[in-house]
């Protein structure tokens, strides 16, 4: 039985995993690369560490797994910020289809230097060539 | 659990480690094409969390606990990594 369910666990936190790759694969803007990449992996590594231990059952397994389990909650939601943080400060182009840009006064872009101070200016749509679809 | 009639569950460590690895691949085709470097970044710090799964995999495939503790040490690292490349982003974006 825990055999079963230590599998389960290990097929589907690889799913996770999978679909973390996919995300960062096609997405087409960064930031929404970011959330898949993030939250789908951390999901995926929960549940792969958690059929670790289901599947050892030993107490030093166990601990070990919850403690990267523990470990990677807590940082990887700082990182995915960190990154996020930066990678907007520097000016990455947002997709094209976005419709909302709270921050946009407060961006370094230089294509948007003319919008600055003025409530409600159009977003300018991003300059950089992108591999969106 | 029974022989023979469903081996699903020695199939399981495999399958997941397939995946993993199909994701990985498709993180590392990211970190070459991204256009920008918080792109490279990011595929980075993905493939990072992909190893630490992979290494989880693998220790199931093998019967070998001892792999959680690199796979500890490699979540640590990775973590690091991710967060001086997006100090060394920022800071690289007020200079210029």
């Amino acid at each position: 039985m825990s055999e079963r369910i230590s599998a389960v666990l290990l097929v589907a936190g690889a799913s996770f995993m999978l679909l973390a790759g996919l995300g960062v694969h096609r997405l087409p803007d960064l930031f929404m690369r970011l959330q898949a990449a993030t939250k789908a992996s951390t999901l995926g590594v929960g549940c792969l560490l958690l059929g670790v231990a289901v599947h050892f059952q030993e107490l030093g397994v166990t601990t070990r797994a919850v403690l990267v389990v523990a470990f990677l909650f807590l940082t990887a939601p700082v990182g995915a910020h960190l990154i996020a943080r930066a990678a907007y400060a520097v000016g990455v182009p947002l997709w094209k289809g976005t419709i909302t840009d709270e921050l946009r006064h407060r961006r370094r872009a230089p294509e948007q230097a003319t919008a600055d101070g003025q409530e409600g200016a159009p977003i300018v749509p991003p300059t950089e060539k992108s591999d969106a679809p | 659990m029974s022989y023979g009639t469903w081996n699903m569950t020695e199939l399981a460590p495999g399958v997941a480690l397939g995946m993993v690895g199909l994701a990985m691949l498709l993180a590392f085709v990211r970190l070459v094409r991204g256009p920008t470097l918080p792109d490279r970044v990011v595929a980075l710090d993905l493939m990072g969390v992909l190893a630490v799964g992979m290494i989880a995999a693998y220790a199931v495939a093998t019967d070998q606990p001892g792999l959680l503790d690199p796979a500890a040490v490699l979540a640590l690292v990775g973590f690091l990594g991710t967060v001086a490349f997006a100090r060394y982003l920022e800071r690289r974006g007020r200079d210029e």
